[in-house]
């Protein structure tokens, strides 16, 4: 098998027995980008001479036996929401086209420490607003299973990266669902860790309660590794958490007997596409028979999650997007005469229109006279979403659900209707609100050959029983090795 | 209509965001279809239930007061539109 299209753990154990240098894999990752990127349309910036640079450290590393990790030598292609010190990140924004950060998120950095070697910049829904990369304000990324179709959102382009076979692996960050939705859609695992699990630092803020960064791979395997190394507190984030990290991948257990997976009805509606329903109910059996216990639990305010999550992202997006106002850094219009239409007209060339639209919501959620009945009663039902997943994990140790209610959509369907296209994230949204950990896995394939996901969830910091789980599936299952015809 | 052109107007503004008449026009439709959606949430009863604003078991988190060096003045100024003096250099306020 050609190296771009291998596993971490399968290249770490060729790279440590030196018979192929981290330089061999980047060629063979920077040949398949050359082959499928035009119709992918993944990334938005290569960083190769960086890239070949950090390959040439990393083998220096390897030659010496010098702190060698899992990870050291291995191409990884990051969403253009992450500062990298001197490299464009511009969040898919035309508000930050040209603009180079003067440090560098705290994940990126402890990537390089171990390592990693960064292929490049990857798309993304402008300042992850949305769930199909048509948000982007440069190019929408395509589903490599259809190029027709959306690779979902908003790290659309560090799913369909990974699904090409145009890096080993990707970060994405995950707000409402924007690395589980698109990680369903491209056939790729990706989790989204307890909020709190790995520092914010030099994330580009969207949600400041819910945000966070996570690894996208190829196998569980593989994303066990990489979150070992993105874990951990921070003192730049005081939101990090200060709870030990541990040894994922060596931890995993080798059986699920026993395990109890929950399963919420009100994840099992009507409506749904039957496909997607039959192909989970089919790795619930495939799990059952391995010795997991299964029981339906229920979850009774999940209906009113989507109306949560539509006041209070908002809410925090139109705060923490109130700094691109053309003074420190990004788009500023030149033809105001004074500060405030400065601002005003800034801000309406160099934001999207859904980005403004969100800002908007949030303003209004947030504004006199409409605070208690939007944004506080939101904060309200949080409390009971919350407590819906709390009772469940009392008794169950993982839920299982589909990520989304539906495969991959075409590019153009739903763009139209915000509304719709919310509604598209609406399985994955609940436990973010909540800020419980969440992976989505490979589960099969619709009858039209696009990918169709799985969501296993876990109670905080209990990212170890959704690896225990999701490992186990995929050694028993293939969904996650079908690559797509390109 | 939850809202109306006259709302949208005035948000755009506390949102600092020049949007054309066709823009208010949109967004008022919009926004209230999204509003519309999000008003099912009165239907709960929530009076004796404390909101979330977070969802850790975190109190303040406190650091030792000690001087680090911060990113370099001229770095930063790199990124910035406009500066002169070594500070941001902005149109007239009044």
């Amino acid at each position: 098998m050609e190296l771009h299209a291998q596993t971490i753990e399968q290249l770490h154990e060729q790279l440590i027995q030196k018979t192929i240098k981290p330089s061999d894999i980047l060629d063979s990752v920077y040949k398949r980008i050359e082959a499928v990127e035009p119709a992918v349309k993944a990334y938005l910036m290569l960083t190769k001479e960086l890239a070949y640079a950090m390959a040439k450290s990393a083998e220096e590393r390897i030659m010496n036996n010098d702190n060698v990790t899992e990870i050291t030598g291995i191409p990884i292609g990051l969403k253009d929401n992450m500062c990298l010190d001197g490299y464009e990140t511009t969040c898919a924004a035309q508000m930050l086209k040209g603009y180079k950060p003067p440090y560098t998120a705290t994940a990126l950095e402890k990537l390089q420490r171990a390592g990693a070697v960064f292929t490049g910049k990857l798309n993304m829904d402008e300042f992850a607003f949305g769930s199909s990369t048509e948000n982007s304000s440069f190019h929408t990324t395509c589903n490599p299973y259809d190029i027709s179709r959306v690779p979902g959102g908003s790290s659309g382009g560090s799913a369909a990266a990974v699904a090409a076979d145009m890096c080993i692996a990707a970060l994405g960050s995950d707000t409402g669902g924007s690395i589980k939705q698109p990680a369903g859609l491209c056939n790729v695992t990706g989790i989204r860790p307890t909020y709190g699990r790995v520092s914010r630092y030099g994330l580009i803020a969207f949600g400041s309660s819910l945000d966070q960064i996570g690894p996208m791979t190829k196998t569980v395997r593989d994303n066990a590794i990489l979150l070992k190394y993105l874990a951990g507190l921070d003192e730049k984030d005081s939101t990090s958490a200060p709870i030990a990290v541990p040894d994922y991948l060596k931890n995993l257990r080798s059986d699920i007997k026993g395990m109890k997976i929950g399963l919420p009805k009100e994840y099992f509606i009507d409506g749904m596409d039957a496909e997607v329903k039959s192909k989970v109910m089919d790795a619930v059996r495939t799990l059952q028979d391995a010795g997991a216990r299964v029981e339906e639990i229920s979850m009774p305010h999940t209906e009113y999650a989507l109306d949560v999550y539509y006041v209070v992202a908002p809410a925090e997006a139109s705060s923490n997007l109130a700094r691109f106002d053309g003074v420190q850094y990004g788009y500023r219009d030149t033809t105001a005469d004074n500060m405030i239409d400065m601002y005003k007209k800034s801000r309406a060339k160099g934001f999207g229109r859904e980005t403004k639209r969100r800002i908007m919501l949030g303003t209004y959620v947030l504004s006199s006279g409409y605070y208690d009945a939007y944004y506080k009663k939101a904060q309200k039902v949080r409390t009971l979403i919350k407590q819906d997943f709390d009772r469940a994990f009392a008794n169950v140790d993982v839920i299982l659900t589909p990520t989304s209610p539906t495969t991959a959509f075409k590019i153009g369907e739903k763009a139209a209707d915000p509304l719709t296209m919310y509604l598209s994230d609406i399985f994955t949204i609940a436990p973010n609100m909540a800020g419980m950990p969440g992976i989505s896995v490979p589960a099969g394939f619709d009858s039209k050959g696009l990918p169709i996901g799985m969501q296993v969830m876990a109670a905080p910091f209990a990212e170890q029983a959704i690896y225990d789980l999701t490992a186990f599936y995929q050694q028993k299952t293939n969904w996650h090795l079908q690559k797509p015809r390109l | 209509m939850v809202i109306t052109r006259k709302d949208v107007e005035y948000i755009a503004h506390l949102s600092r965001l020049e949007i054309t008449e066709q823009e208010a026009e949109q967004y008022t439709k919009e926004l209230s279809d999204i509003l519309e959606h999000i008003n099912r949430l009165s239907k709960l009863n929530t009076d004796n239930v404390e909101p979330t604003y977070f969802t850790m078991d975190m109190k303040n988190v406190t650091r030792s007061d000690v001087v680090k060096p911060s990113i370099d003045k001229q770095k930063v100024f790199v990124a910035a539109p406009s500066i002169e003096n070594n500070g941001f250099k902005v149109p007239k306020i009044i």
